[in-house]
């Protein structure tokens, strides 16, 4: 077991409950009025065809706009360099962006950022934290530009999923942290492709729902990357207590 | 005495004595009265089935548009791409006619799920790009509104393809050609294999290529059920049926040399069902052989090959069943969560299944020994002979392995050149082929499926220029040969 890894990324995480809900589909169970609210739109998609057709379109709209915020920026790559190209993009979905030796640049809750990083064409990036945000398959094209990255959090991303994981491999030469934890479409078929990167200490793969076995998959992911700390799942979750190890209900007897 | 006197049109159940109400008094069982007047009164209504007219539910429709032969993957991409590629809404009637509903002979449910850029051929190498990306949104493509997402089982871990001393430079130049259309592919020495892949015998290997994104493998069934849904809300009939004729119309035509050729067109199918001497003939205007396996057996029924041989009628389909052993095996002390779907130099591949150490694979036969294709029986002692041996030398943590489970599957092979048929036939002008792709079929039916419809509704291949691979081939003598072939 590696030494434990001091994380690159100090600041916490901040929870977006209800964005992540809308965007899983079928993965997540609705309770109380939002589940009556589905079986009557059920009902009259299965009757109307105008209802169907007007769901069909408001879905389209839904992905057409993920797919817009994942375009390609090779304009600003090739004016400002990748560094700064990348690091737009990701603060623009609302991530966060270190700089090498600079302080994190993070976007407030109208969405804007300092534009001090145009500034900085030389300077790598360091760390991303693109937590909660809606990165794809073709997102990743930017964020692939970041050469040098060194800790990568794709924490509750709806959008990243084993296709995703099977990209990452560009940055084996850099990548030292990553974190996947909450992403409800990453499973352990996506977690076989992280083999490439060999120097990652830290992997985070707790709370992924997808995973049909955590306990085994922790344990076979452990053996795939021998010098990295995997964090994430107790290894015990999952198994049976034998029949000898059952809590006891009954009390005591109180020996007579 | 009383029941004696009650009406006789409400029917002899309520005559029947009914062992609790023989005690005495008399019990009318309002209940059953009730229900029986219910029945009654709902078989006169209009709108229920009754039995004035028969039931043709299962039969296909009297007209459609066109006719796809053969339900599995490559069928029903066809008619996926039809649908999606068609200029009005409602345009255009689409029947796929499958033999046998529960698909236990299809080759799309017995594939082993692979999908790999790694051939020589550039069109290939692009239908399999596509396909890729086609899996990869296949939320986007096969979106039902109400219905879950459909999760393909995708695991992205790459092809590894062994070359000894003599394969290494045919590697090489495919490698390049595979990075040239935009593959993402890495050669490896054996230093760097026994690096990454410890668990690997680099004892004979001078090459190695490995796919890094977009290879792996999949669930064929959950694709197949996708597309199944996805076709249903758009509007494409099933029929489940066997084709048994084709009734064609020919005419004679002067070619531009001032030869006699005679055009035939087919504008009837017969689909007979199952068990059962009854049929339907169906008008059409196009018909599709995706028939896999049995794709010459529907090119015999529409006269392809009836004709002197060495002539363009007497070309047959060279399309024949060939059958393959898929063997699943458990090997506790096997490669790891890695491995890659590796294909040794003797042709024996190999992949993980699932979390517990189980493995899957099998090898081609040798031409001499090709099993018979009558049946899907499973021969074990292949692999104790043919196949273990070469992976327990590739592998050598498979030299305990305990073998679990087998089934066999037909491969549509191509016996010219094992590349798919893809286009219409020169002489019977309205048949349209997707066949004969040797093994391949699974993972390049949306390339294909496309490629068929471009055809169909703009008169050429729009995307991916498939001509290579049309039925004139065959004729003419060019093969295209395809030298990576599992």
């Amino acid at each position: 077991m590696a030494a434990p890894w001091v994380s690159l990324r100090l600041v916490a995480p901040m929870w977006n409950g209800t964005r992540g809900i809308h965007r899983l589909g079928g993965a997540v169970v609705p309770e109380g009025n939002q589940k009556k609210e589905r079986k009557m739109l059920q009902f009259l998609n299965n009757h109307f065809y105008d209802v169907e057709a007007l769901r069909g379109y408001l879905l389209q709209r839904e992905m057409s706009k993920v797919h817009l915020k994942n375009r390609s920026f090779t304009w600003l790559e090739e004016q400002h360099g990748p560094y700064s190209a990348g690091a737009f993009f990701i603060l623009k979905q609302g991530g966060a962006v270190k700089f090498r030796d600079k302080e994190w640049i993070r976007p407030d809750k109208y969405g804007h950022f300092s534009p001090e990083f145009w500034n900085f064409r030389e300077v790598p990036v360091e760390a991303v934290d693109a937590s909660d945000c809606e990165i794809n398959y073709e997102g990743l094209d930017n964020l692939l530009l970041l050469k040098e990255l060194q800790s990568l959090s794709l924490q509750r991303c709806p959008h990243v999923d084993d296709w995703c994981l099977s990209r990452l491999y560009p940055l084996v030469d850099s990548l030292q942290e990553l974190s996947l934890a909450g992403c409800p479409r990453v499973s352990e078929r996506g977690l076989a492709c992280l083999h490439h990167l060999q120097n990652l200490r830290r992997l985070d793969i707790s709370d992924l729902p997808a995973v049909s076995n955590p306990g085994l998959t922790q344990i076979l992911v452990e053996e795939m990357l021998p010098n990295c700390q995997v964090v994430g799942v107790d290894w015990a979750e999952g198994l049976k207590l034998g029949p000898e190890e059952q809590p006891q209900d009954t009390a005591s007897p109180v020996p007579a | 005495m009383i029941r004696r006197v009650l009406p006789h049109g409400l029917g002899r159940g309520l005559l029947t004595r009914r062992p609790g109400t023989r005690r005495g008094g008399f019990s009318l069982d309002w209940d059953g009265k009730v229900s029986e007047i219910k029945k009654k009164i709902k078989s006169i209504l209009p709108g229920t089935p009754c039995d004035v007219l028969p039931d043709t539910s299962h039969l296909p429709p009297e007209h459609s548009d066109v006719v796809i032969v053969g339900g599995g993957v490559l069928g029903l991409s066809v008619a996926y791409w039809l649908k999606q590629l068609e200029n009005r809404r409602g345009g255009m009637r689409v029947l796929v006619v499958e033999r046998d509903h529960t698909y236990s002979q299809a080759s799309t449910g017995l594939s082993v799920g692979g999908i790999c850029q790694q051939f020589s051929l550039p069109e290939n190498i692009q239908l399999s790009l596509f396909s890729a990306s086609f899996l990869r949104n296949i939320n986007e493509y096969l979106a039902v509104t109400n219905a879950p997402p459909l999760d393909l089982q995708f695991n992205p871990s790459g092809y590894l393809l062994l070359a000894s001393e003599k394969d290494a430079a045919a590697m090489e130049s495919n490698v390049k050609v595979q990075k040239q259309e935009g593959a993402k592919v890495c050669l490896m020495s054996p230093d760097q294999l026994r690096n990454k892949f410890p668990w690997i015998n680099t004892e004979g290997v001078a090459l190695a290529s490995y796919g890094m994104e977009n290879e792996g493998w999949f669930d064929p069934w959950c694709l197949l059920h996708g597309l199944r849904q996805k076709l249903t809300s758009m509007g494409v009939f099933f029929c489940q049926g066997e084709v048994t004729r084709f009734v064609t119309s020919s005419q004679r035509m002067m070619t531009t040399d001032d030869e006699m050729v005679t055009l035939k067109s087919i504008h009837e199918v017969h689909v007979k069902m199952d068990h059962s001497l009854e049929y339907q003939p169906v008008e059409c205007a196009i018909v599709i052989n995706a028939a896999g396996a049995w794709s010459a057996q529907i090119a015999a029924l529409a006269g392809i090959g009836k004709g002197p041989p060495g002539t363009l009628q007497g070309t047959k389909l060279p399309v024949e069943p060939r059958k393959r052993y898929v063997y699943v095996w458990h090997c506790p002390q096997g490669p790891g969560l890695e491995t890659p779907l590796v294909a040794d130099t003797s042709g024996a591949y190999f992949r993980r299944e699932g979390l517990g150490s189980n493995y899957l694979g099998g090898r081609s036969p040798a031409e001499e020994e090709e099993p018979d294709p009558a049946n899907l029986e499973v021969d074990h002692d292949f692999f104790q002979e043919k196949v273990w041996p070469h992976l327990a030398l590739r592998v050598p943590a498979f030299e305990t392995l305990k073998v679990q489970t087998a089934w066999a599957g037909y491969y549509d092979y191509n016996t010219f050149d094992q590349n798919g048929v893809v286009g219409p036939h020169p002489l019977v002008v309205n048949m349209y082929f997707a066949t004969g792709f040797s093994g391949h079929g699974l993972q390049q039916a949306p390339g294909v499926g496309r490629a068929v419809a471009e055809m169909i509704l703009e008169g050429s291949f729009q995307t991916i220029d498939l001509s290579p691979f049309l039925f004139n081939r065959f004729y003419l003598g060019e093969k295209t040969h395809e030298n990576n072939i599992m």
